[in-house]
């Protein structure tokens, strides 16, 4: 049989890891769209944040991050609650991953959403708050649906990214592809089979989101002409 | 609640200290990072160049085949290339028959590999892009010189590939300097690799990961610092006109 009847059990384990892209991805989309208004905020102290934040998280490597806050947040958290005499609860692994991933992309994507705020013609935002829309409306009925064209290229290159680092949580305890593909390496004695079907599983992922990215792309540019070579 | 003695006490070890010896004693800690990263980015660039000739050449087989290396180091985590290098190769009898075999039993050898064949396949598409994007007037003046094709491409093609490629570079190497970060998770003592250790000796995170992570930014500064000086140098006459 192959790989021992282990197959499943990496397949289920992609469930997971697809599952903590996505709400990681949700996670630093939120993360990335306050840190662009931070750095586009006309408080000096706001951009200050924001341009720490983009700037020190990209500055370090993920798996960096993840060893700090995961093993750090923890120890804070049971430090507080012996002070407080509580007793100490137990962190959820895939909470923890999911926010330390987020907490990493939010930095690339605040970069990538600013650029795209940025490349959208002010006038557009103008001509809508003049109309009398209120801020928040203008931004969902006439800066995002201009700015997604401008930020899908580097959107699409930080969830490619933000995928394949999602190989690292298994060192954070969370039961994923990677952590399955241990298991079954050392009982099956088939260590390259397994890691080449976990390499065919984030080539399947990647591909699918690149042909998706590539349509979506398409969809947002119609009305905007494409100069051939 | 930062302990800072722990950190001065400890932070000779990401530098090749280790306990009682001094400094530079051993090449653990970052002079392992810088180490692993030098050999695989020069190994990189060096098998970079080639491949994206033949990434772009007209030859259907060649670039084809570059493509689909590309295609598949660059769509896979790197982390799962190394454990198929480090974990899968022995799964071969006749790759732990082979002379090979001394070294890639070994975790160091197996990172370099891994790291290489990674950053190669993201610098031949940095660089394959740049050859296409070669303005066509200096391809017609150095066939208008009457150059070979051969000459053309030594001469005129690839150096002014390889200096619009620069911005982008500096990137792959950030990311490839931050990347070596998994070489900790193969036994290796880089600074990640030393940080977990001080961390599973003493079970304080905040002090070796905050150590760890000031390491890598600093290092992250530096390279931004020298490839700013390298753009330049190299791409003085690219640069905005200053009056």
């Amino acid at each position: 049989m192959f790989l021992q009847g282990y197959l499943p059990s990496i397949l289920e384990g992609t469930l997971l890891t697809v599952q903590v892209a996505v709400a990681s991805l949700a996670v630093s989309v939120v993360l990335g769209l306050i840190g662009a208004m931070f750095k586009m905020a006309p408080s000096k102290p706001l951009v200050w944040l924001a341009e720490l934040y983009s700037t020190v998280v990209r500055g370090v490597p993920d798996l960096v991050w993840m060893l700090l806050l995961f093993f750090g947040v923890q120890m804070m958290i049971n430090d507080f609650c012996t002070y407080m005499d509580w007793p100490a609860p137990e962190i959820n692994s895939f909470f923890a991953g999911v926010m330390t991933i987020g907490f990493i992309f939010g930095a690339y994507m605040t970069e990538t959403f600013r650029g795209a705020i940025m490349a959208v013609p002010k006038g557009q935002m103008e001509a809508g708050l003049a109309y009398g829309m209120s801020p928040l409306r203008v931004f969902c009925r006439i800066t995002f649906p201009q700015m997604v064209r401008f930020a899908l290229p580097s959107f699409s290159n930080n969830w490619l990214v933000l995928v394949k680092s999602t190989a690292l949580v298994s060192v954070i305890g969370l039961n994923d592809v990677m952590y399955r593909a241990d298991t079954a390496k050392s009982i099956t004695q088939e260590p390259f089979t397994v890691y080449a079907v976990v390499g065919g599983v984030f080539l399947a992922i990647t591909s699918v989101s690149d042909f998706a990215l590539k349509r979506l792309e398409k969809r947002y540019s119609s009305g905007v002409r494409e100069t051939e070579l | 609640m930062i302990d800072v003695n722990l950190i001065i006490e400890k932070l000779p070890a990401f530098f090749g200290g280790t306990d009682g010896a001094p400094m530079l004693s051993t090449s653990e800690g970052l002079q392992l990072t810088l180490e692993l990263l030098f050999l695989s980015l020069v190994a990189g660039l060096l098998l970079s160049v080639p491949l994206a000739l033949m990434r772009v050449s007209r030859n259907r087989v060649l670039s084809t085949g570059v493509w689909l290396y590309t295609y598949v180091f660059r769509g896979t985590p790197l982390l799962v290339q190394l454990f198929i290098i480090y974990y899968g190769l022995s799964q071969f009898e006749w790759v732990r028959d082979s002379w090979a075999w001394e070294y890639l039993r070994e975790a160091y050898a197996c990172a370099i590999l891994a790291f290489t064949l990674n950053t190669a396949a993201y610098t031949t598409e940095i660089i394959a892009g740049q050859i296409r994007n070669t303005n066509h007037g200096e391809i017609e003046a150095a066939k208008a010189m009457g150059m070979s094709k051969w000459l053309m491409m030594r001469r005129i093609v690839v150096p002014s590939a390889l200096r619009r490629a620069l911005p982008a570079y500096s990137n792959e190497v950030v990311m490839m300097m931050q990347s070596t970060s998994v070489a900790g998770l193969v036994t290796l003592a880089d600074v990640t690799g030393v940080a977990r250790r001080v961390f599973s000796d003493t079970y304080m995170p905040f002090e070796p990961f905050l150590t760890a992570a000031g390491i890598y930014l600093a290092m992250t500064f530096g390279f931004v610092w020298l490839f700013k000086k390298a753009e330049g140098r190299w791409l003085a006459y690219l640069a905005p006109r200053k009056h």
